[in-house]
């Protein structure tokens, strides 16, 4: 609750601050303290305290679960904030906008980790949509940038549709928004209607995470939209909407049969499939990036496919060390000259620091273990063994996850193996310290993933 | 105490090495923590070789219920003291290899043998997952920057098949996990009585990671290249400490886990390691590169312990575990001799080369004693284990096909025979030529380094028996798990 209504206040407050202040450096500092802040009250709320109280007559329920995913997304947001914010300021001349708008998203988020009623979720996912169309296109002047906005437009706009038709016919067979009502009528009413409902809702929620065969906007508008707002899109919010569809399935799709699992596993392995193979075919780090988190959607998938205790655990720790390792990634890729792979050549010579970090993330990316990539992983395997059916889907995921080194290990290897001088913007020491620490952080967890995981019990 | 002194020792000097540019100090501090390494593990088999300084056992990830769990037993003793022996001489024999940024070089190569000494002595499934791949990465590393031409071809190619592999394991360790009742003990796992399918599916999983690690024929494609591509002292941690990782996972995370699957399947796999042996022989006698010839003799070598592995015996156990330290120490013996070669004349072609005898008798000495060891001469070490291994196959009751094992075996000694000596010949007798007619001596480091490997060669050839009471107790309950006894 702490979030939902300091993330709208905040946003309005940087809207109009933006009128006020036109010192660049100085909406910043605003927007990282608001961050602090907001990760502050949700950290409170964790522990029990409300700031806000308000009776939303059950349509948003507070567990232990959302909040701590609110605590990850708002600290890899402010990460984001303090690697990027610079970036960000870079993009256009509506510094203060753009800010308010992450602001109105992370509202989004806090919402769709909380809905206990498919109004909310709705809310939720268009709260989070249309600022990111905004921000898609704010290279104002970038014809890719308004290409990349309107396409996420108009299949958004679409989506959502689909998301209302679906909402729709489950109030139709249910009488009933409140994801308690239809769990506890789960074999009463209009099948038909249910069912063809929850299939609209996948459907529409699919496209929002790009899981194949909806995800053919994602490389287009990644690779269109500012890099700085790549990494934000890539990362909390598709974590988020991920965070919803657990919440969804925990509650209607566990109780309502198994018949739908091996939809959901074709569809985890069509998106491995599609992200990992087309990852491999990039010349671009960016659009590679694009189809590989494409490819770790479809790990993501797993939580849905095997609803367990180890996939709750599993999508905390992915959410949290895909955000992290990507965020960094993104924020080296904005300070590259060159996005290509030879863009990347001997940088390790000429910025030995952003190299080791960035090889760091990008081990986590694939896996490796020492680093919380690799738990994140192995709790959405073991999630799927414990499940015990469609095994074939765990031997699918792990030959792709040996296709997802080798595109990584394309970057490790321009970096350190290849000859080259990698150019890049001018760095500052903090930049470099941050990374440092994120790539410590990343091991620390990898080491020691109980560090998180214990927020989820006690 | 032990267990953590020996992974923290070159784990922090490893780290600590990156910061230390000067090259000579960074040589010196690598070598003195692999020597400190060797005296702690050295004194862990002599002062504190009881439970307490052998054992470390903590809590580490509750939410699995995995553990901070290592232990010295024999099998792990033996392989550790390898590891710690085999470090020290890597450094002195290589002191005057000069690479572009040494101390990263040195740093690196500290880090695996931390990951090394981790999977050895591992008893948890998950932290010896962990430790499999530390040792790992570090190895992919030094291959990709410092190896030769066509090094980051060879070693993504290394890495994906090995990471494969492993993340099969990984598969089949979560199985023996929900098995185990949510334990990755190894304890709890050789106590699990599965179905004969369940049996069979962990089986082919954890057999397929070690058998593209150890290599066994038909995955072994990765190793000539990668062996022949990668600087020399790392080509002598993978074929003396790496290639054991794979034997070490047979005798402790498959054959005592799942035995019944182990002897159902021993045949098939006994096969392709003599298919393996009979074909790396074969090779190795037409290699003119002399890597790639030590390369494919490694490959025979450790077919030989796959087959007793898998035809297994008592004697044959034993012979595995005393010929994984023998055949440790041997190859490493024969990879300074290829170092001193590269680094003297910039070529390892046997065509180029001749006459080093007259030049270099010290080394010719030393050199043959290696040699000969390696192809299993009586007095050596690797008589003992390979005579065991022989007996074991032989008289295995697990197998019906002992004889034709032990026939197409010897076989493979006998080659290997023919291309070492035929080796020796061409390049150390005959006449010197234009590249070798100035050649000197081997320094005082490489022939000391050299000294110390021939001394344990005939040292364990002639008194084996501290080593195999080492390992009695694991081959013992191998074969207890079998039903072989």
């Amino acid at each position: 609750m702490n979030a939902i209504i300091l993330s709208a206040i905040l946003g309005v407050v940087l809207m109009f601050s933006g009128i006020f202040v036109s010192n660049k450096v100085m909406l910043k500092n605003i927007a990282i303290a608001g961050m602090v802040l907001l990760l502050a009250v949700n950290i409170i709320e964790m522990n029990g305290f409300r700031v806000f109280d308000v009776n939303t007559r059950n349509m948003l329920q507070f567990n232990r679960f959302g909040l701590l995913f609110n605590s990850i997304a708002f600290a890899a947001t402010l990460l984001y904030f303090l690697l990027s914010a610079r970036d960000i300021t870079r993009v256009g001349i509506n510094v203060a906008e753009y800010f308010a708008l992450i602001f109105f998203i992370l509202c989004g988020v806090a919402l769709v980790s909380s809905f206990n009623s498919l109004l909310m979720l709705f809310l939720g996912i268009e709260i989070i949509s249309i600022p990111l169309y905004i921000l898609t296109g704010s290279d104002k002047r970038n014809l890719k940038s308004n290409e990349a906005a309107l396409k996420y437009f108009l299949m958004g706009t679409f989506s959502t549709g689909i998301m209302l038709m679906g909402i729709a016919l489950i109030y139709g067979a249910k009488g009933s928004f409140s994801l308690d009502t239809i769990a506890a009528t789960i074999n009463q009413g209009r099948d038909a209607w249910f069912y063809a409902g929850l299939l609209l809702l996948l459907i529409s929620m699919a496209f929002k995470v790009s899981v194949a065969p909806f995800h053919f906007w994602t490389p287009d508008v990644y690779d269109g939209a500012p890099t700085v707002f790549t990494s934000f899109m890539a990362t909390i919010v598709k974590a988020a909407v991920f965070i919803g569809l657990v919440r969804l399935f925990d509650i209607i799709f566990a109780t309502s049969g198994t018949d739908w699992k091996l939809m959901v596993a074709v569809l985890t392995a069509a998106t491995l499939l599609v992200g990992n193979i087309t990852a491999i075919f990039q010349q671009s780090v960016k659009r590679m990036l694009a189809y590989s988190s494409i490819a770790q959607a479809g790990f993501m998938m797993f939580a849905l496919f095997s609803i367990n205790s180890y996939s709750k655990e599993g999508i905390i720790l992915y959410a949290l060390g895909y955000s992290l390792a990507t965020v960094g990634i993104f924020a080296v890729l904005v300070k590259m000259k060159d996005y290509t792979f030879e863009g990347f050549n001997g940088l390790a010579r000429t910025q030995p620091v952003l190299a080791a970090t960035t090889t760091v993330f990008l081990l986590s990316l694939a896996g490796i273990p020492l680093t919380i990539g690799f738990f994140a992983k192995y709790f959405m395997l073991a999630s799927a063994v414990k499940s015990g059916s469609h095994l074939w889907l765990v031997f699918f995921a792990i030959l792709m996850a040996v296709v997802s080194v080798y595109y990584y290990f394309r970057v490790i290897q321009s970096m350190y193996f290849k000859e080259g001088a990698a150019e890049t913007e001018p760095v500052s020491s903090g930049f470099r310290w941050l990374l440092i620490g994120v790539a410590a952080v990343i091991i620390l967890l990898g080491i020691f993933p109980n560090m998180v995981l214990q927020y989820l019990y006690f | 105490m032990v267990p953590v002194l020996l992974i923290l020792i070159p784990l922090i000097t490893g780290a600590a090495l990156f910061a230390i540019r000067q090259e000579a100090m960074a040589k010196s501090i690598a070598l003195l923590a692999s020597l400190v390494s060797l005296a702690v593990m050295l004194a862990g088999m002599s002062v504190w070789n009881d439970a307490a300084h052998l054992t470390y056992n903590q809590s580490w990830i509750g939410a699995l219920n995995s553990r901070f769990h290592f232990a010295l037993d024999g099998m792990s003793q033996l392989l550790c003291l390898l590891t710690t022996l085999s470090f020290p001489i890597i450094f002195y024999s290589t002191w005057n290899n000069q690479y572009p940024d040494h101390n990263r070089f040195l740093g690196l190569m500290l880090l695996s043998q931390a990951g090394l000494l981790g999977v050895f002595m591992s008893m948890d499934a998950m932290l010896f997952y962990f430790f499999w791949e530390l040792a790992l990465i570090p190895l992919y590393f030094l291959s990709s920057r410092w190896g030769g031409e066509k090094r980051i071809q060879v070693t993504i190619k290394f890495f994906v098949y090995t990471f494969l592999g492993s993340l099969f394991m990984l598969i089949g360790l979560i199985m023996l996990y929900f098995k185990a009742g949510g334990s990755f003990a190894w304890a709890d796992f050789v106590k699990l009585n599965m179905a004969p399918r369940e049996e069979m599916a962990i089986f082919l999983m954890l057999a397929l990671a070690f058998a593209i690690k150890m290599p066994l024929f038909p995955f072994h494609t990765w190793q000539p290249d990668t062996y022949e591509q990668s600087p020399t002292p790392v080509t002598m941690i993978l074929s003396a400490i790496m290639a054991k990782m794979g034997i070490f996972g047979l005798l402790r995370w498959l054959a005592p886990v799942v035995p019944a699957a182990t002897y159902q399947w021993g045949d098939n796999f006994a096969t392709l390691a003599v298919v393996g042996m009979l074909y790396a022989s074969f090779i190795a006698m037409r290699q003119d590169d002399l890597k790639k010839l030590v390369a494919y003799s490694s490959i025979a070598h450790i077919g030989l312990m796959i087959l007793a592995v898998f035809a297994p015996s008592y004697s044959g156990l034993q012979g595995v575990m005393i010929q994984m330290f023998n055949h440790g120490i041997n190859i490493l013996g024969m990879w300074i001799v290829v170092n001193v070669i590269e680094q003297k004349f910039g070529t390892r072609k046997i065509s180029e080369l001749g006459g080093l005898a007259q030049k270099a008798p010290v080394l010719t000495i030393l050199l043959v004693i290696v040699a000969l060891a390696n192809i299993a001469m009586p007095l050596t070490n690797a008589f003992i284990g390979e005579f065991m291994m022989f007996n074991g196959v032989l008289g295995s009751t697990a197998t019906n096909f002992g004889v034709a094992y032990a026939v197409a075996g010897i076989i493979t000694i006998i080659l290997g025979a023919v291309y070492t000596l035929k080796m020796i010949q061409k390049v150390f007798y005959g006449e010197t030529n234009a590249l070798t007619a100035n050649a000197t001596d081997i320094s005082f480091n490489v022939q000391l380094s050299l000294a110390i490997i021939v001394v344990a060669i005939l040292l364990i050839g002639l008194f084996p028996n501290p080593m195999l009471s080492l390992t009695s107790d694991l081959s013992e309950q191998i074969l207890g798990r079998m039903n072989l006894k």
